[in-house]
């Protein structure tokens, strides 16, 4: 029996209490509006209450009149410098302020700048712009139509078609649906939805006239690309531009663009030589920052009697508001859509999608999610649960037939994906067991009976993460790596900073852990910064659950080539060859005698002070990791809800998730990511949604009408794991965040029509109103008596 | 969200809080708890020049049985009513209703006297109101009077609340046995406006006759709607299921809703009817001694 391997404090897999909450839980976390800097001005903006208007006179000399504003800037002012439009991710382009044309409600118009909050605020009031409203767009399928209204007249094409993508093979899969003894066919709509992160977007902009620098304290998930950007964009040296994102209060995907705001604060420090700051209100977050989803999706499914899927066929359309800004990886303009062959070895598939441009505001972000993954995995899934209503088989049961086999993996999917392990049909029968799955199937047939609804829903689903090889993702050609230095100082502590920027997920906990595990040296001791780019190692930021898979390869590759130069100190150390020291239960110990052995601390200080001659010293490492693949991690979740049939209310009774992450850093963090997934997942399956009227006016448009859960309706989650590790991946771990938003609504969705089966009921849109359920049992015929 | 300029004003006496409204002749509003008010004005949909908060005037937060009515004052916290363990015995209907409004913050600080007299139509309190046959106590300038609350509400935000009038309390007569009454609402969310809420009230004698009867409904109509014809359907008859679904269908009928994000008018429709019926039989069941 071997003795037992001695543990380092912190390391992976310890539930440690996470090192960022003692700021956070005393209200101390730095976050932009806490920075008030001497001077400093105030910016405000005042907004179009037109969807779409020709802009026929905008005065601004009463607001220049109201006591302590300084200045105004109008879409003219930036047209002179030429800044009135900017570049978008996707390489379409975006108005900062608009110099004759508004394009959606909301839309930024005149920026104000004054000596407080108030004066800005009562300056943006005092702003006059008359409007000639011109013929709104709102549906992307009319906007397609011949002869719609030409909403950017700026671009060459007379059309409001921005662009189609597809990918597949498209007469394989139209061979094998006219041969396929079964098939299902569905269109599904994925609304509108907003992140509404607990911090709304902002910045403080200082130029300082003397030593031309300018600093951006910003809300940004990925800081360092937005440096690279301002100096592409405004042609300051970028040796000259530091972007410091602090403490930040939620992303999810939100926070990756970049919004007029940031940039009229930047001119209007330029403008006065003075700081400024500038900080959205709640409605302007809804109503203007990117949006996530807005997918019109035409799914198609075929299989054999048998319920073996064979060919896949999905038609979408895209509704991008006025302009592309979306965040997709410059390949891939639909995201990562095409992983929606999900969990089954369809051995054809065809995807295509098309985008629209409509009045509304831009963007098609994430919304918790990996690059349209969510939408990729809702169709899949529904889809998986409409063929089994078909053809009239339980739905586990049709998924455990499907699944791709464990030992298929790596498993090259139809639409070109390297899914790197899996282990699908162990996650769903976990999950069937926690739930007692048989149990309630028998519940459920004998409250049929008695005329009660309740439904259970499956979602077995699989996620594609950590964006991203460089062979084929890039964001404006920038490669998706991401980054570590660390740093041991002569005491055997350690400084390490990162590309990404944590918003909540952990990070300063996370990779100290996987730092003390791959150094010997506890997470406590262990220092972790980012989003300052003035420090920290160039990274293309978080989002997209690419943190673990990127930056947290790169501590772990980092901390192997310290380990490499502490063999030769330690060598030095205790008298031997490097080749006789091995790094072993978390000391450099000579070769079977392990007891003569040197901790990293011993090794740090001698690095310092007793390094051998031919080392160099110090003790650090940086690097810059390219991961070999994505990673896929997965889940099956099962979620059993009832229905009062009298009111339509859905009550979610139990959710069990099941997920598989691979290596576990964190227990703690991952379960928190998950059940932080799980609700933003259950929302926009009940209860979010932006809507737009015909005159493209916003509904939704503040807290009191877009609903974002309480804990009041929040179901208790129920999470259990299984553990299948990444082949590619250094410690073996997947990313984790997004998993349960992307999982979580077809689950949902699936129990509320299963529940409704009696009905005949296949499918009911996103998000489900009591309404929309009463309607149905009130229109359909129900059961026989 | 930022308010433009206004002025403040704290006076201490009800006298001087109506003397406020007067000078400003209609452009000040009365600020008590602010729920309402407060947002309204951070998007600039009300103006008003100034503000006379009357959370420092004595004596306007108390909550008392005596001569045969239930006072109620008019900063009176709705969390208090949730936390009465009078109310929870004698008048349920207002424990129902307080636990419905909002969450714990602003329960905290919104007031019953608010609740009552904003006019919103998705306000809870004022089914309630109707429910109970409650009396309003305004103060003018033209000194005190009272308002039947069956008589007050006149349109979407419109009283007979004069603008330099303040509510100052309001009375209920006082509970009966025999007496239940319950408040029933649906949300699509804690804290949303309701699709649709109930108020009822029962009287019933020893033999379980219907001596009494009042039912109101929340958020159906451009002003609370006082369902009369439903409640005088069950005066005088021991009520089975029958009557009683068949008030809750004249309750339906009187019910004028518009369709929004909480539902089209159809379903909100059946929804007053549906709740009407839940708080007419949780009332009976009350009035029978049960909870």
């Amino acid at each position: 029996m071997s003795a037992p391997v001695p543990g380092v404090k912190g390391g992976i897999g310890q539930p440690i209490l996470r090192k960022e909450d003692a700021r956070f839980v005393r209200g101390k976390g730095s976050y932009i509006d806490d920075f008030k800097f001497p001077g400093m001005l105030y910016l405000d903006i005042a907004r179009s209450p037109y969807a779409h208007a020709k802009i026929t006179s905008i005065r601004t000399d009463r607001a220049l009149k109201v006591p302590g504003v300084l200045a105004v800037i109008t879409g003219k002012d930036l047209e002179a410098a030429g800044l009135a439009w900017m570049p978008t991710l996707m390489s379409d382009k975006q108005m900062v302020l608009p110099t004759d044309t508004v394009m959606y409600q909301a839309q930024e118009v005149v920026a104000v700048v004054a000596d407080s909050r108030y004066a800005a605020a009562d300056g943006a009031a005092a702003v006059e712009v008359d409007y000639e409203p011109l013929p709104v767009v709102t549906d992307p399928f009319k906007a397609i139509e011949p002869g719609a209204p030409v909403i950017r007249t700026d671009r060459k094409e007379p059309s409001n078609h921005i662009w189609h993508w597809e990918t597949g093979d498209r007469a394989a899969t139209d061979r094998a649906f006219a041969t396929a003894p079964v098939s299902v066919a569905q269109d599904l709509y994925i609304p509108r939805i907003h992140v509404s992160s607990m911090e709304t977007c902002g910045c403080i902009a200082q130029m300082d006239p003397v030593s031309g620098r300018f600093t951006l304290w910003m809300t940004t998930q990925a800081p360092h690309a937005i440096r690279t950007v301002f100096a592409l964009v405004t042609g300051l040296p970028e040796q000259n531009i530091r972007v410091i994102s602090p403490d930040i209060g939620g992303g999810f995907g939100g926070k990756v663009p970049v919004y007029p705001g940031y940039v009229l604060a930047s001119v209007a420090s330029i403008k006065t030589g003075r700081p400024v700051k500038w900080i959205e209100d709640r409605s302007e977050n809804l109503q203007a920052d990117s949006f996530a989803r807005d997918y019109h999706i035409h799914a198609e499914v075929a299989a054999e009697r048998d319920g073996t899927v064979t060919a896949l066929r999905v038609k979408t359309l895209a509704d991008h508001g006025y302009t592309d800004a979306a965040a997709n990886p410059s390949k891939f303009p639909a995201g990562l859509f095409h992983i929606i062959t999900g969990s089954y070895p369809f051995a054809k598939a065809f995807v295509e999608v098309d985008a629209a441009y409509t009045n509304k505001p831009p963007g098609g972000i994430a919304y918790r999610c990996s690059f349209r993954v969510t939408e990729a995995v809702y169709t899949i899934e529904r889809m998986m649960d409409i063929l089994a209503h078909r053809l009239r088989v339980d739905p586990a049961e049709l998924r455990l037939k499907n699944f791709i086999p464990p030992e298929a993996f790596p498993y090259r999917s139809a639409l070109g994906w390297t899914y790197d392990s899996g282990n699908y049909g162990a996650a769903l029968a976990k999950a069937m067991e926690i739930i007692d799955y048989a149990g309630l199937r028998r519940e459920q047939a004998e409250k049929r009976r008695k005329g009660e609804l309740m439904g259970i829903g499956i979602s077995s689903f699989t996620e594609i993460v950590g964006a991203g090889p460089s062979a084929t993702f890039d964001i404006l050609g920038i490669k998706m790596f991401d980054s570590a230095e660390v740093r041991i100082h002569p005491t055997g502590k350690v400084l390490a900073r990162f590309g990404t920027k944590s918003q909540g997920q952990g990070h300063e906990t996370t990779y100290a852990q996987i730092l003390a595990e791959e150094l010997g040296i506890p997470a406590d001791d262990i220092r972790v910064e980012e989003g300052d780019t003035d420090t920290a190692p160039y990274g293309l930021g978080t989002y997209a659950s690419r943190s673990t898979p990127t930056a947290g390869a790169a501590a772990a590759v980092a901390a192997r080539k310290i380990r490499e130069k502490g063999r030769r100190i330690a060598a030095h150390l205790l008298e031997v060859s490097p080749d006789d020291v091995e790094w072993k239960d978390f000391a450099f110990r000579v070769k079977g005698v392990p007891t003569k052995s040197k901790t990293m601390q011993e090794v740090a200080f001698a690095a310092y002070t007793n390094h051998p001659a031919g080392v160099e010293a110090g003790l650090e490492a940086v690097d810059y990791y390219d991961p070999p693949n994505m990673t896929y991690p997965f889940g099956s979740y099962i979620c059993v809800v009832d229905i009062d049939t009298e009111t339509g209310q859905v009550k979610v009774r139990r959710f069990v998730a099941v997920d598989d992450c691979g290596t576990i850093i964190n227990p703690m963090i991952v379960d928190g990511q998950i059940h932080g997934g799980l609700t933003m997942g259950f929302a926009p399956a009940l209860l979010e949604e932006i809507q737009y009227d015909e005159n493209g006016n916003v509904h939704g448009g503040s807290f009191m009408d877009y609903l974002v859960p309480t804990a009041v309706e929040t179901p208790n989650w129920e999470t259990a794991k299984t553990v299948t590790p990444s082949p590619h991946h250094p410690l073996g771990a997947k990313g984790v965040g997004e998993s349960a938003t992307v999982g979580a609504p077809p689950a949902i969705v699936n129990a509320v029509v299963d529940a409704l089966q009696p009905y005949g009921v296949e499918h009911i849109d996103i998000p489900i109103h009591p309404w929309k359920v009463w309607q149905i049992l009130h229109t359909k015929r129900g059961p026989a008596p | 969200m930022i308010p433009p300029q206004f002025e403040y004003y704290a006076p201490s006496s009800v006298d001087e809080a109506v003397a406020l409204l007067r000078r400003f002749d209609g452009e000040a509003k009365v600020l008590a708890g602010g729920h309402s008010l407060i947002p309204l004005m951070k998007l600039r949909l009300a103006e008003p020049k100034a503000l006379v908060d009357i959370n420092r005037i004595p004596n306007l937060a108390y909550l008392r049985e005596e001569d045969g009515y239930l006072w109620i004052g008019a900063t009176t916290r709705t969390g208090d009513l949730l936390d009465s363990a009078l109310l929870r015995k004698s008048y349920p209907i207002l424990t129902d209703a307080a636990q419905e409004i909002a969450d714990p913050l602003v329960r905290n600080l919104g007031t019953v006297g608010g609740n009552v007299c904003h006019g919103d139509p998705g306000n809870d309190l004022p089914a309630c109101m109707l429910a109970l046959g409650a009396v309003l106590s305004v103060a003018g300038p033209a000194g005190p009077r009272e308002i039947a609350a069956a008589e007050f509400y006149r349109d979407t935000f419109v009283t007979a609340l004069e603008p330099t009038e303040i509510l100052t309390e309001v009375r209920i007569p006082k509970a009966r046995s025999h007496q239940g009454n319950a408040y029933q609402k649906i949300e699509k969310r804690v804290g949303d406006f309701a699709i649709a809420g109930a108020a009822a009230n029962l009287v019933v004698d020893a033999a379980g006759r219907v001596e009494t009867a009042g039912i109101a409904l929340t958020g159906v109509g451009p002003t609370v709607v006082h369902a009369t014809a439903a409640a005088a359907a069950l005066v005088g008859e021991v009520p089975s299921e029958t009557h009683l679904a068949n008030a809750a269908r004249l309750a339906e009928t009187a019910t004028d809703p518009s369709g929004d994000l909480r539902g089209p008018v159809a379903y909100k429709r059946a929804m007053a009817g549906v709740l009407a019926r839940r708080a007419l039989e949780r009332a009976l069941a009350r009035a029978k001694g049960g909870s």
